[in-house]
C-alpha cells in the first residue's frame, strides 16, 4: 500500500509539473522545437528546473542503502552508446516533432477529451506493443531502464 | 505561436524533478514514462498503474477545481498523429527511454547513453519541425 501511494504521489507531482510548465500543450513543445521560427525556449527552463531536482534525489540515494519502500535501487543496465539506442532516440524524436507529444504529456492530456490525443496515445501503445512483438519479449535486460534487475516483493 | 514563460516552466520543471527524486528514493525506480508504461504488462503493474493514475488524474483534477490547463489538442491530422504515436511508442522502447527517462533522470545521473539519446531526439525532433514548418513548399 505504501508503494502504491508513493507511486501515486510521484505521478501526481509529475502531472502537476506538466500542467504548470505548460508542457501538456503540444503546440508549446513544438514552439521550443521550432528553432528557426518564433522560438519559445520554455522547455529548456523545464529541463533546467527538473534536472537539478532529480540530481538531489540521485545524491540522497547514494547516501542510503535501499529505497524507503523497496529492497534495492533498480539501476538502468550499464551499456555503451550503441546503434539501437540512437536509432530508437531518432525514431522517437521524429514522432515527437510530428505531433508535439512525448509519452508523459500525451498521457497527462488524456483528460482533455480530444480525439487527437486519444488517437496519439492509442498509436503510441500500439508502437510499444509492436516493439515487444518484434523483440519477442526478450528486451528485459537489453537496456530498459524500468526493467527489474532483481526479484522483489 | 506560444509565449516564453520561464518562471512557470522552471517551477513545473522542479516539480517534475521532485517527482523523479521521490520515485527514486521511495521505490528505487527511474521516473521514465515510456519505461513505466511499457513495462506494465511485464512486471509489478501495481505501482506503475498508480503512477499513471496520478499522472492522468492530476491535470483532470486541476481543471475540475477551476484551474486553467493548457491541454490543447495536437494540431496534426489524424494520419500524422497515428504515425507520430507509432514512432514515439516504438522509438522509446527501442531507445530505452523518452524525455523523462533520458532527458531528466538520465541527465541527472550524467549517463553517457542518456546524454547521447537526448541530443539525438532533440535534434531529430527539431529537424522534423523545421521540415514541416520551413522546408519544401514554404
Amino acid at each position: 500500500m505504501r508503494r502504491i501511494l508513493a507511486a501515486l504521489v510521484a505521478g501526481a507531482l509529475f502531472g502537476l509539473g506538466l500542467v504548470i510548465s505548460h508542457m501538456i500543450d503540444p503546440l508549446k513543445v513544438l514552439g521550443f522545437l521550432d528553432i528557426a521560427g518564433d522560438w519559445d525556449p520554455s522547455l529548456a527552463f523545464v529541463m533546467a528546473g527538473a534536472i537539478p531536482a532529480a540530481v538531489i534525489g540521485v545524491a540522497l540515494g547514494h547516501r542510503t542503502r535501499h529505497p524507503l519502500f523497496a529492497r534495492a535501487f533498480v539501476q538502468p543496465p550499464r551499456q555503451p552508446v550503441n546503434a539501437r539506442l540512437l536509432t530508437g532516440a531518432a525514431l522517437f524524436g521524429a514522432g515527437w516533432g510530428l505531433a508535439g507529444y512525448c509519452p508523459g504529456p500525451a498521457l497527462a492530456a488524456l483528460g482533455n477529451g480530444a480525439p487527437g490525443t486519444v488517437i496519439f496515445v492509442a498509436a503510441m501503445l500500439s508502437g510499444m506493443a509492436g516493439f515487444r512483438w518484434l523483440s519477442g519479449g526478450r528486451s528485459v535486460h537489453l537496456g530498459d531502464p524500468a526493467s527489474p534487475v532483481s526479484s522483489r516483493p | 505561436m506560444t509565449h516564453f514563460t520561464p518562471i512557470s516552466a522552471a517551477i513545473g520543471g522542479i516539480l517534475i524533478g521532485l517527482s523523479a527524486a521521490w520515485l527514486w528514493l521511495t521505490l528505487g525506480r527511474v521516473a521514465g514514462i515510456s519505461g513505466i508504461l511499457g513495462g506494465i504488462t511485464r512486471a509489478e503493474a501495481g505501482w506503475r498503474l498508480a503512477f499513471l493514475a496520478g499522472l492522468i488524474g492530476t491535470p483532470l483534477l486541476f481543471a475540475l477545481v477551476g484551474g486553467t490547463v493548457a491541454w490543447r489538442a495536437p494540431a496534426a491530422s489524424w494520419p500524422i498523429l497515428i504515425a507520430a504515436g507509432l514512432l514515439v511508442g516504438f522509438g522509446t522502447r527501442l531507445g530505452s527511454g523518452c524525455t523523462s527517462g533520458h532527458g531528466v533522470c538520465g541527465m541527472a545521473r550524467l549517463s553517457p547513453r542518456s546524454i547521447a539519446a537526448t541530443l539525438t531526439f532533440m535534434l531529430t525532433a527539431a529537424l522534423v519541425v523545421f521540415a514541416i514548418r520551413h522546408g519544401l513548399g514554404h
